[in-house]
């Protein structure tokens, strides 16, 4: 609008069920079986796993998983990422083909996305969120080898009564570290679910973390 | 033996079922259509329309049908269908230097390009009760028609802004925010404002208009330009790549004209108040313009102390749907909360009879 | 039991609320701080449980058992509007007990009975703002949060020390939340609060016209506000339950008659009709 004063543009909607516009490159791999109650049930995972940090919990499965992705990472991704999340994804083409086509996410810079799948990207290098908005520190999605409670990290804070052992294998060099300077300083902070197979275990910001 | 009160669920079915009933009223008398709701109470659907944040005609009808005339509760019935409906995307800008006008006045001109149409007004009318209207069956005479003017009509704001004299809007190609879809935080931006106000409620921006002019925050308005009429809306499907007419809705358009001293960066010009409703809303689209240009008094370096001119006062209060919800919320039980107070009341008064 | 075909699972659409689970999981992990969300208006009013409302709707699966209440009480009219809506939405199963519900959605109480890891409860807020008395700007309060700034809270509540001799708020009871947020426990009297400490449930708040959503996760410290010298006492009436003979439940009272008649019953009447059970039982 050149000389009109702002604000006068409006949303169209439709009467009839709605058609998703995916993106130009498919993929000939399928999301979940069912989109519905898949996605529940995946969020559900998460949403016990970013409870209770460091308990492993299980994701629902797809019918067929492409090149690149985890099982896990597959499944948190369709739950949680869409048309409306920045994401970084660093997954191959295959895998970055899938996501585009079923969450229709764009992909930005990993200093500027809402949820990180990235070898590459280091914890520290996320976005913190703010002190007064501390709800936009990203989500870190990170591929490990094994999963396996009892054993290992020594967890402790928000969610856990006492104390919950995690083995992480597989985590990158240095993750302790950083991690303690992520929790330090929370209420900022990144929060990380960790995937492997078809397990998940979260480490939101606020959890404490010992060497086993 | 007192046994706790049960049956809440055929209550609620029982109460439904009444009003029902009662909303039909005398069954003796032909039931009311929604088309002639859309007919003949059009400025009730208008204002449906605005407030319910959804331009459908029928639909605002039937919702004024359903809600047996109570407009807020109409209002609230569309937002709610309209929330369940997938978006398409977004319209381009609506054209309203376009419009197919009906009515346009200005009160900063005595005359103009395009010339004064006064369209259907209420305006001069007396309002004496017109008893022919209670015997129905009698067809209005009918109003003389002139052949259409295609006169450009242009916008008096543009004229003055051609001379200098009033401050252009900056312009942006950024997506305006969508306070449907993300909560406002404050400051908010003028777009989301203009969107807060064109949802807002009739009454409660009328108000605070009116408090403007009462010296609560005013800037000295005038009526630049009102325009009704028809503009229209376009779309382009990504799909198609170019842009088509999805057809003509009816909007009104206000322009204020305020008083501007000017500033360090600034020469002294007019500034704008800017309102923009559905339908027929002469009343909501003044108003709005008013309160528009009291928001922007920080923006102006204005002193921002009147009610009108505090953002988060006004955009937090303006939404009769969220406002209702929460003043009749309190007739939900509140019977736990009460009887917290009444034993601290009752602890309160213990202490100060023994403390005699 | 299924849904209402003409509406998706649980009535949101699906990007709505990938929108609500996202804003739930940094409320998790952000214990006690407010997250806006894009709130949706609902079909039912603003003030009557939409934020609950949309938590829950975003939560619930189809094998999840639902409980409302509203007072402590599954009968009280808006409970059964809610419960009935999701039956209708989710088909999902609902209950009046406690102890089956998967997940409870509650107004100004939260169950006598000890929650258990495997629940969620979802409270209905209709301020969020735990400073929202003291200071009405959101602007204003968001940076007190992020400072960390409640000292206006303590002043406020050592006024009603200096003028009632105790803390004189018997509901919506302020709680710092692991040691970090002020937060707003929502309208539930203050006997409630010793009960959100150290819970094993999970606990989500939702203000659906304020736009809020928040959260203490299971075993989280939850501590209402006091002073040494004045330590937070819960209130409830000195009495004792008509119905069941509890002493130390939260209790309602009725008026029998105009001239000074009452009785106290348990508020939560799920908790009372098991008491009754057991002592018919026991007899």
């Amino acid at each position: 609008m050149s000389t009109n004063a702002p604000g006068a543009s409006g949303t169209i909607f439709s009467g009839a069920s709605g058609t998703t516009f995916p993106g130009a490159s498919g993929t000939t791999f399928p999301g979940f079986a069912d989109p519905v109650l898949d996605a529940q049930a995946g969020f559900r995972a998460v949403l016990q796993a970013m409870s209770r940090p460091g308990q492993v919990q299980r994701v629902p499965l797809l019918p067929e998983l492409p090149p690149g992705l985890s099982a896990a990472a597959a499944a948190v991704l369709l739950t949680l990422v869409d048309a409306e999340t920045r994401i970084r994804l660093a997954a191959g083409p295959e895998a970055e083909a899938w996501v585009r086509f079923h969450c229709g996410a764009p992909q930005v810079a990993a200093g500027a996305a809402q949820f990180v799948l990235d070898p590459a990207a280091g914890l520290l290098a996320l976005d913190p969120g703010t002190e007064e908005e501390p709800e936009r520190g990203a989500t870190l999605i990170l591929d490990v080898t094994a999963l396996e409670e009892g054993a290992g990290w020594r967890l402790t804070g928000p969610g856990i009564r006492e104390s919950h052992r995690l083995k992480v294998t597989g985590a990158p060099a240095g993750f302790l570290a950083d991690w303690a300077t992520n929790r330090a300083r929370t209420p900022c902070g990144v929060d990380v679910i960790l995937c492997a197979g078809d397990a998940i275990a979260a480490l939101p910001r606020s959890v404490a973390i010992e060497e086993g | 033996m007192y046994v706790a009160t049960k049956g809440g669920e055929r209550a609620i079915g029982a109460a439904h079922a009444w009003l029902d009933e009662t909303g039909r009223g005398d069954p003796a008398l032909p039931e009311l259509t929604a088309d002639q709701v859309q007919a003949q109470l059009g400025l009730a659907v208008d204002r449906v329309m605005a407030e319910g944040s959804c331009h459908d005609r029928g639909l605002a009808a039937l919702a004024v049908k359903q809600s047996r005339g109570d407009l807020i509760e109409a209002a609230f019935l569309l937002r709610a269908y309209r929330t369940t409906l997938p978006r398409f995307g977004a319209s381009a800008p609506l054209d309203t230097n376009a419009m197919a006008i009906q009515r346009r006045i200005s009160a900063t001109y005595k005359d103009l390009p395009g010339g004064q149409v006064l369209g259907p007004t209420f305006d001069y009318t007396h309002r004496l009760l017109d008893f022919r209207l209670a015997a129905a069956g009698q067809l209005p005479s009918g109003a003389p028609e002139a052949e259409a003017n295609n006169e450009p009509t242009p916008r008096v704001t543009e004229m003055l802004a051609r001379e200098g004299l009033m401050q252009r809007e900056a312009e942006s190609e950024a997506e305006p925010g969508d306070l449907t879809r993300e909560p406002l935080s404050f400051p908010a931006d003028r777009a989301l404002r203009l969107q807060a106000l064109a949802r807002g409620d009739e009454g409660f921006l009328l108000s605070l208009g009116y408090s403007t002019q009462r010296g609560y925050g005013g800037n000295h308005p005038f009526v630049g330009e009102i325009r009704m009429g028809e503009v229209a809306v376009g779309f382009t499907p990504p799909e198609l790549g170019f842009e088509i007419d999805l057809g003509d809705i009816t909007v009104t358009e206000c322009q204020m004209v305020n008083q501007f001293k000017g500033s360090r960066t600034e020469p002294p010009q007019f500034t704008r108040g800017y309102g923009l409703v559905f339908g027929h809303g002469e009343r909501k689209a003044m108003s709005m313009a008013l309160v528009d240009r009291a928001l922007r008094a920080s923006e102006l370096g204005e002193a921002a102390e009147a009610p009108a001119q505090q953002q988060e006062f006004v955009l937090s209060h303006c939404d009769n749907v969220e406002a209702t919800g929460f003043v009749e919320h309190l007739k939900l039980p509140h019977y736990v909360d009460f009887q917290s107070e009444l034993e601290n009341v009752r602890t309160m008064r213990a202490s100060v009879e023994a403390a005699k | 039991m299924t849904h209402d075909p003409g509406y998706n699972f649980a009535y949101l659409d699906e990007s709505t609320k990938r929108m609500i689970r996202r804003a739930i999981l940094k409320a998790v992990a952000i214990p006690g701080h407010q997250v806006p969300f894009g709130s949706r208006e609902m079909p039912l009013p603003y003030g009557w449980g939409t934020g609950g409302i949309q938590v829950t709707a975003a939560v619930l699966g189809p094998a999840d058992v639902l409980k409302v209440i509203d007072q402590g009480s599954d009968d009280t009219t808006n409970a059964v509007s809610i419960r009935a809506f999701f039956r209708r939405t989710a088909g999902i199963a609902t209950t009046e007990s406690t102890e089956a519900a998967t997940i409870i959605q509650t107004r100004h109480r939260i169950p006598e009975r000890k929650l258990r890891e495997d629940q969620i409860l979802v409270y209905q807020v209709p301020i969020p703002e735990p400073l929202g008395r003291l200071e009405p700007r959101i602007a204003e309060t968001r940076r007190m949060h992020a400072m960390a700034d409640y000292g206006l809270m303590h002043v406020k509540l050592y006024e009603d020390i200096a003028r009632h001799g105790h803390i004189a708020t018997s509901y919506s009871y302020p709680v710092m939340v692991n040691g970090r947020y002020l937060m707003s426990p929502s309208p539930i009297p203050a006997f409630d609060n010793p009960k959100m400490d150290q819970m094993p449930a999970l606990q989500l708040f939702g203000a659906g016209r304020e736009k809020r959503i928040y959260a203490v996760p299971p075993y989280t410290s939850v501590k209402s506000l006091d002073f040494d010298d004045h330590p937070f006492r819960p209130i409830r009436a000195p009495h004792v339950c008509e119905l069941c003979g509890s002493g130390d439940t939260y209790l309602d009272e009725v008026l029998t008659d105009d001239v000074g008649g009452r009785i106290f019953v348990c508020s939560d009447t799920d908790f009372c009709s098991e008491r009754q059970a057991m002592k018919e039982a026991a007899e």
